[in-house]
């Protein structure tokens, strides 16, 4: 009895969505795992079903019908071939070297997505959907762009300092997010994305202004001046690899927010509020400013990814330097369930993606197959009973009689007609 | 319409929730379903609305018998149903929702509202409602949401009417208004079945009651019945809840003293009116009271979770000023506080028993080293704990949520008790929990009274009350009635909890 009359007294403002968040982050690992698969098997349905080979061997499908077969599996294996190729192991390349270049192009794409996503999985753990990622990154990189083109500083000490300005600037422009939803009670979901407005149009007016970002001797395009060399951030290995040492701060990043979440009594807190505010309240915790400074600590790690993107690039920052990791960084942390090795793991798989575009291309398969299979993917996740129906896996014990509410709707309904 | 439930029973494991129990409800009968919270009365009601389905018995309408499979059975058979909490769509306007799910067409399937409008006038109009059709739910107030419920239950030609515990969310003045609708609705022939804890409001609306306890049929009574009978019935074991205890040995070396202080809920409606009281160390002082009556908000405001409303009153503790403090510097000023409400309150569901240990010490010592968690010294105490409080779990590594609700109070009792402190406020300590751990729970608080510690109990079960308190303030209305001596007669308590000074 005491079970039915628990559901009924659940307290009101733990709100459906909160749930939904609460379940997709405690999703098992089998489950993640699960949706990867068929992410995959759903792109390689895409990849068979606008091949021209395949088209053409389907018209003649019933006189021999193993030619579409061999068609199909020519173009599954060629396209993921090509994906593996160009991520992870180069097969057809001449030497050793050449060979593991792919896999070191992965881990440098995947390190700003590992930090941004580590940044969103802390707002998740906190119960905040931060899709301001996008925002924080650009403001942050007004400020690192700023360290590394106008200040003259020793080399290292200027990475460090262009490095620690990043942080300083996406915490601050995530603190005021926090800090308007604890006043004032603004979502921030909203406030986010607005401010990912504002932070990108400030970031391209600083480029595209004389005496403010823009190349001093430039064409007039927006673009920096590119990174002074005591700053910018320098390769792992030789040059041969574009691999550099934002990959060790991705792995710093992931061991700090590992300690921070799990070991850390901040972390205990961060996510004391995130599973229940009430009884954090009662507790003594003052849940308003956890948001705040949850808020920018999450930004703070966007700002690393920041520093990652304005001190590797190229001949200057131009506006479109922050690639939208910040939006990647959400699908990372989902995919991760906002833990510290998941998000590692997230961010590898998303940057083998990105390496491994252009080798698909080259074998006819479009790249944009891998955007499909990314959001396929997101999408199992964040719809945990559409993969526990495909793979028949145990219902999770229920804590909200929300079957029973929608139940009652449905059969209103029914009676209706 | 005749309702009868017969030898409904309803199992979840193996626990029985509803023991074959039977019930006949009358046309026009306003019936009282009474019991204490978690006695099965709600499943009952689930499984008559089709919620549930029942393993054993037969619900019969009118000689017919029924096979609810989902409430939607339930309602094309004439029952409606008012839960507790309201199932409305704010946005929408009382029209609206009223038909929704059952709306009114005309051609080509458009949508009339206008029958609707007149629908709701009609109702409106015949019982006293006075509700307008085209005002948006979320600006009506709970009372007149609770109508439109009514109303839609009414429009789907409901002869059997179940008021879940209609009255927990109202006012007085609301709730009397509502005894009236009941009435109305009564001699139009409308069957109601009122589902209560308050004896009250059996006493003044209902023609029978039914009295269940722990899953089971315990008797009918009349509502000339005594308030003390009925309350009898339905604990039905005031034996078991006598607790041993010396008489209080008071110390003067501080105390809590309440003054004069006002309190609104979230409503904004004033809960606690100018109450004041004092609790010494070394005593029980018991607020007892109707559920409702300013209660929980007096708790919440002298922790610090609800505001005192300024210009007035003051609460101290020992030689300290509380108001103004935040609840973190209140803890630490040595109040330990068991919540009402543990699972919204007390607990972090998703955290592991150690875990919730740590909930109000995560600060410093002995949980934290720095800003590290040391999980040696906690995962020690933790052990300990549960050892100390015969916390029956596996290890502490279990998530709270999994426990029964006797073992998560235990785990939140112990947190409260291993602190230190010198006040502890217990806010209804054994609601929802079994009796093993109602006299484990007992014995630990008068323990820490015989330790010389404040003990400021809230409670709404008159037992309780009686077997704790050294002395005994009733609330009623958001005002204190008076305070009496523990050795006094449950017939006045029982006065006093309806608003008549002793």
């Amino acid at each position: 009895m005491s079970k039915a009359n628990v559901k009924i007294e659940k307290p009101e403002d733990d709100s459906t969505s909160s749930q939904i968040l609460r379940e997709i982050l405690t999703g098992s690992a089998t489950r993640t795992l699960l949706s990867v698969l068929v992410g995959f098997i759903v792109g390689a349905i895409f990849m068979v079903a606008f091949n021209p080979d395949v088209l053409n061997a389907m018209s003649y499908f019933f006189g021999r019908p193993g030619d579409a077969f061999a068609a199909m599996a020519k173009t599954i294996g060629d396209g993921y071939g090509a994906l593996f190729r160009g991520a992870i192991y180069n097969t057809q390349a001449q030497d050793f070297a050449a060979a593991i270049r792919p896999i070191t192009e992965t881990l440098r794409f995947a390190a700003p997505m590992i930090m941004a996503g580590l940044g969103v999985g802390l707002g998740f753990r906190v119960g905040l959907f931060n899709i301001g990622a996008v925002g924080q990154m650009a403001f942050a990189l007004i400020g690192v762009t700023y360290v590394a083109t106008r200040l003259e500083l020793p080399f290292f000490i200027h990475t460090v300092v262009a490095i620690i300005v990043a942080v300083l600037f996406a915490a601050a422009w995530g603190a005021i997010v926090g800090f308007l939803k604890a006043r004032t009670g603004a979502h921030e979901v909203i406030v986010t994305i607005m401010l990912n407005y504002v932070a990108l149009n400030l970031f391209s007016f600083f480029l595209r202004t004389p005496g403010l970002l823009l190349e001093q001797d430039g064409a007039g395009t927006p673009k920096s001046d590119p990174a002074a060399e005591t700053a910018v951030l320098p390769n792992l290995f030789t040059d041969e690899y574009r691999l550099h040492w934002g990959l060790l701060i991705a792995i710093g990043a992931t061991i700090f927010y590992w300690w921070l979440m799990e070991r850390s009594t901040i972390g205990y807190r961060f996510r004391m509020v995130g599973f229940n505010s009430s009884a954090a309240k009662a507790a003594g915790i003052q849940v308003e400013r956890t948001f705040v400074w949850a808020m920018a600590a999450s930004a703070a790690f966007a700002g690393l990814a920041a520093a990652n993107q304005g001190l590797t690039a190229v001949g200057g920052v131009t506006p479109s330097i922050h690639a939208n990791i910040g939006f990647d960084a959400i699908t990372v942390a989902l995919l991760g369930g906002s833990r510290a090795g998941g998000i590692f793991a997230a961010g590898l798989l998303f940057g083998a993606f990105k390496a491994g575009g252009p080798a698909m291309q080259v074998v006819g398969v479009a790249p944009e197959i891998l955007n499909v299979v990314q959001a396929l993917i997101v999408m199992f996740i964040a719809a945990p009973p559409l993969i526990r129906a495909l793979f028949r896996l145990p219902q999770p014990p229920k804590r909200k009689p929300i079957s029973e509410w929608v139940a009652a709707r449905f059969s209103t309904k029914k009676v209706g007609k | 319409m005749k309702l009868e439930l017969r030898g409904v029973t309803k199992r979840f494991g193996t626990l029985v929730a509803n023991d074959r129990i039977n019930l006949v409800v009358e046309p026009g009968e306003i019936h009282a379903l009474l019991g204490e919270n978690g006695a099965g009365k709600s499943t009952l009601m689930n499984v008559l609305y089709g919620l549930y389905q029942a393993d054993e018995g037969q619900i019969v309408l009118d000689g017919v018998p029924q096979n609810f499979k989902g409430p939607g059975d339930a309602m094309a058979a004439g029952i409606g149903m008012v839960h507790q909490h309201f199932m409305l769509i704010p946005v929408f306007t009382v029209a609206e929702n009223v038909v929704l799910g059952n709306e009114p067409t005309k051609k080509l399937g458009l949508l009339d509202l206008e029958a609707a409008r007149k629908k709701v006038r009609e109702l409106s109009d015949r019982f006293g409602f006075d509700v307008d059709p085209d005002a948006v739910v979320e600006d009506l107030p709970v009372g007149v949401q609770q109508r439109v419920e009514i109303i839609k239950s009414l429009i789907r030609d409901a002869k059997v009417l179940v008021l879940d515990e209609p009255t927990a969310v109202l006012t007085p003045q609301e709730t009397d208004e509502l005894m009236q609708i009941m009435r109305d609705l009564a001699k139009s022939g409308t069957s109601i079945i009122f589902i209560t804890h308050k004896l009250r409001e059996v006493q003044a609306v209902s023609d029978k009651i039914t009295v269940i306890r722990q899953g089971k049929v315990v008797g009918e009574a009349q509502p000339t019945s005594t308030a003390s009978e009925l309350a009898t019935m339905m604990v039905g074991r005031e034996v078991d809840l006598k607790v041993d205890k010396n008489p209080p040995n008071l110390r003067d070396n501080f105390e809590l003293s309440v003054e004069d202080i006002h309190v609104e809920d979230d409503r904004k409606h004033l809960a606690v009116d100018g109450v004041s009281f004092r609790v010494r160390a070394g005593e029980v002082l018991a607020i007892a009271g109707v559920q409702g009556n300013g209660q929980t908000e007096l708790a919440e405001a002298i922790l610090g979770l609800r505001p005192v409303l300024k210009g007035r009153g003051a609460i101290a503790f020992g030689d300290t000023y509380l108001d103004g403090l935040s609840v973190r510097k209140r803890l630490e000023a040595g109040i330990g506080y068991v919540p009402e409400d543990r699972k919204k309150d007390g607990l972090v569901g998703d955290f592991t028993i150690a875990e919730n240990l740590m909930l109000n010490g995560s600060y410093g010592k002995p949980f934290a080293k720095g800003i590290s968690i040391d999980f040696a010294s906690r995962d020690r105490i933790a052990d300990q704990l549960i050892k100390d409080f015969d916390v029956r779990t596996q290890s502490a590594g279990t998530h709270a949520e999994k426990l029964s609700g006797g073992n998560q109070q235990k785990v939140v009792v112990a947190r409260e008790l291993s602190r230190d402190v010198k006040l502890l406020i217990a806010s209804q300590p054994t609601r929802g929990v079994d009796v093993g751990s109602i006299e484990f729970i007992h014995e630990r608080i008068i323990a820490e009274r015989d330790e010389g510690k404040a003990v400021l109990l809230i409670s709404t079960e008159l037992d309780e009350v009686l077997a704790l308190a050294d002395r005994i303030a009733v609330m009623y209305r958001g005002k204190i009635v008076g305070i009496v001596d523990a050795n006094v007669s449950r017939e006045t308590l029982g006065k006093m909890m309806a608003g008549v000074a002793a």
